[in-house]
């Protein structure tokens, strides 16, 4: 039997969907009879059957007042903890903000190797070797990785990678409460001050639907046209890293490896060519839509949908057809 | 005081693009430059010994010989001096190895009470070196970091190392902004949120040309061999494949109305069989 543990995240005092997403990749490593998955979930949240639910055989919850989260040191401290216990297989964390700073602090305290952002794994479960695969060089080559000392052979994956599986409530409920007195850590210098959401916004990395902007937008007043069509299809703007550098949108609505590397339902891209970076960073959509003018856009070549056309027309012609829908809940 | 800017050299990968027809990509001359990232973790620094020259900023590298131009551009911004790690056995070194022999040359370079470092480089795009430092030094790390300034400046501090020097930090994270209070020692690294970093003037580049670099070498660290390089890390490269990024795709020529109105249609019936759009209008 292979131990697989995942890193649940919680957000607003819950289990975070990222989470689920992880319990499906553990999942689809083996069998029932071949593997054992249980999430680890530091930090306080009001639901962790949801992770049984989910397909966790066990949860160890974690509780202390510093697992909150924005001091990673802690939560890898509290992880290192658990692995003194016990040492499974593999053990997956989320390619998110928290899980890309936990794990490799992790790694480095118990002398572990770490893949980043993985888009494929593939467990021998008989010999119990985890094959990673992940983009790399900007998304030039995909490079897959072992690892070679110590147990757990540890990944981050990337989010929305794989789709969670079904609720099932009639799955058995395990859940162990861990204690972890960080107290006992000397102060460590790291404190909130404030959490400022982004407004009305659920950001790009979770979003379903995306519509972003690039160079052919030609004007800061011009991407307005971006962010109204989003609007009315309950999408997220985008935008490329051009339009970004131009002042046209903020940062954290920057699409590739350079920005965020997005895995949404459907992807609409509206005059970007498509730089090699950016492209490597919608590689996990599920549907790219692109308009350009330019028929030999490299955008096209990765395009599920590809529209050689006028932005300019497009827009307009599109609003006017949505005129009778309106955005899913 | 002294805060310490992590540099990588890094091939320039903005210049290629993907073969449409091929779906391969075009490689055009290819130069190596300072890892994008690690600018704003310059710039930070930077902006700080702006405001009080009294802080000393070290760029360190690690690298083939090569990469003491990375140093010398770090330099030319304004940095004070510059260390590169460099030797034969370092070569291979993955995420936990390089994190092991840059905290020993850290350690060796002694005292500092910041290390500023780019979120990721652009060419591992792994983004787990900078808190792998950190643990190794066993001090605190904040990742995604855009504005930082000071709520106790570098200036209070005592040798008791009480009103030790206190950043406000802000982690620009995927749905919204984090503030925090960071308490020197720390390793923050940065994102592009951290502002435009400088370019040069031609008086830092005289300066940069004849600065010496200190360089440390495998016998300097005083870490074995297990620990660094290829023996030293704990991940290997099984298999190098050329990704597939291209999908089949349907095209539209939509330069007349006909077209476009046809090609609208198409994307319509794709968000409607997502479930991202449903008929009728809400009340």
């Amino acid at each position: 039997m292979n131990e697989i543990w995942i890193l649940a995240e919680t957000k607003a005092g819950k289990v975070a969907p990222v989470s689920f997403e992880l319990l499906a990749w553990a999942r689809s490593l083996g069998g029932p009879d071949q593997i054992h998955v249980t999430a680890v979930l530091p930090g306080p949240a009001s639901d962790p059957e949801e992770l049984c639910y989910r397909g966790a055989d066990a949860v160890m919850h974690g509780t202390g007042r510093r697992l909150e989260g924005y001091d990673a040191s802690i939560s890898a401290k509290f992880l290192a903890s658990l692995l003194e216990g016990t040492r499974p297989t593999v053990f997956l964390a989320a390619a998110t903000a928290r899980g890309r700073t936990i794990l490799p602090y992790l790694a480095a305290i118990e002398g572990l190797g770490l893949t980043a952002d993985c888009t494929s794994l593939e467990l021998d479960t008989s010999t119990g070797v985890l094959l990673q695969t992940r983009p790399a060089a900007g998304g030039n080559i995909m490079a897959t990785i072992k690892t070679v000392r110590g147990l757990p052979q540890m990944s981050t994956v990337r989010p929305h990678s794989k789709q969670p599986l079904p609720r099932d409530e009639s799955r058995p409920v395990k859940v162990r409460t861990c204690s972890f007195e960080a107290e006992a850590l000397p102060d460590d210098g790291l404190n909130l001050i404030e959490e400022r959401p982004f407004p009305e916004s659920k950001g790009i990395a979770d979003a379903r639907l995306v519509v972003a902007g690039g160079k052919g937008l030609k004007k800061k007043e011009n991407f307005a046209a971006v962010e109204v069509l989003a609007k009315q299809l309950g999408a997220e703007v985008g935008a490329s890293r051009e339009a970004v550098d131009r002042g046209w949108a903020e940062y954290p609505r920057q699409v590739g490896l350079s920005g965020r590397t997005i895995s949404p339902d459907v992807y609409i891209a509206l005059g970007i060519s498509g730089a090699i970076q950016h492209l490597a960073g919608i590689q996990t959509a599920e549907k790219v839509v692109s308009v350009n003018t330019d028929p030999d856009a490299p955008i096209f070549a990765v395009s599920d949908l590809a529209i050689r056309g006028d932005l300019f027309d497009f827009i307009p012609a599109l609003e006017k057809k949505l005129e009778g829908f309106s955005p899913a809940e | 005081m002294r805060i310490i800017v992590l540099v990588k050299q890094v091939p320039e990968t903005d210049a290629l693009r993907l073969d449409p027809a091929t779906g391969t990509v075009v490689r055009s001359e290819e130069s190596a430059i300072v890892n994008p990232l690690d600018l704003y973790a310059l710039e930070s620094a930077l902006k700080l010994k702006d405001a009080d020259s009294s802080i000393q900023v070290t760029a360190v590298s690690m690298g083939p010989p090569s990469a003491e131009t990375a140093l010398r551009e770090a330099l030319a911004m304004g940095c004070d001096d510059a260390v590169l790690v460099t030797g034969r056995e370092f070569g291979g070194s993955d995420t936990w190895a390089t994190g092991r022999t840059l905290s020993a040359a850290l350690r060796r370079i002694g005292a500092f009470d910041f290390i500023f470092a780019g979120e990721k480089a652009t060419d591992g795009d792994t983004g787990q070196v900078g808190p792998e430092i950190a643990a190794f030094l066993g001090i605190p790390v904040a990742t995604y970091i855009g504005r930082i300034g000071w709520l106790t400046g570098a200036k209070s501090a005592d040798s008791t190392g009480r009103g030790r020097p206190l950043l406000r930090v802000e982690r620009v994270l995927e749905d919204g902004i984090q503030v925090l209070s960071c308490r020197a020692p720390a390793l923050l690294t940065f994102c592009k949120a951290a502002g435009d970093p400088r370019l040069p003037e031609l008086a830092g580049k005289r300066k940069a040309r004849k600065a010496v670099i200190t360089k440390f070498g495998f016998s300097d660290l005083g870490i074995k061999q297990e620990e660094t390089g290829t023996p030293g890390s704990p991940t290997h490269v099984v298999k190098v494949a050329m990704p597939n990024l291209t999908r089949k795709s349907e095209i539209i020529d939509a330069r007349t109305e006909e077209g476009m109105n046809a090609a609208c249609d198409r994307v319509i019936e794709l968000l409607e069989h997502k479930g991202l759009i449903v008929r009728g209008r809400k009340a």
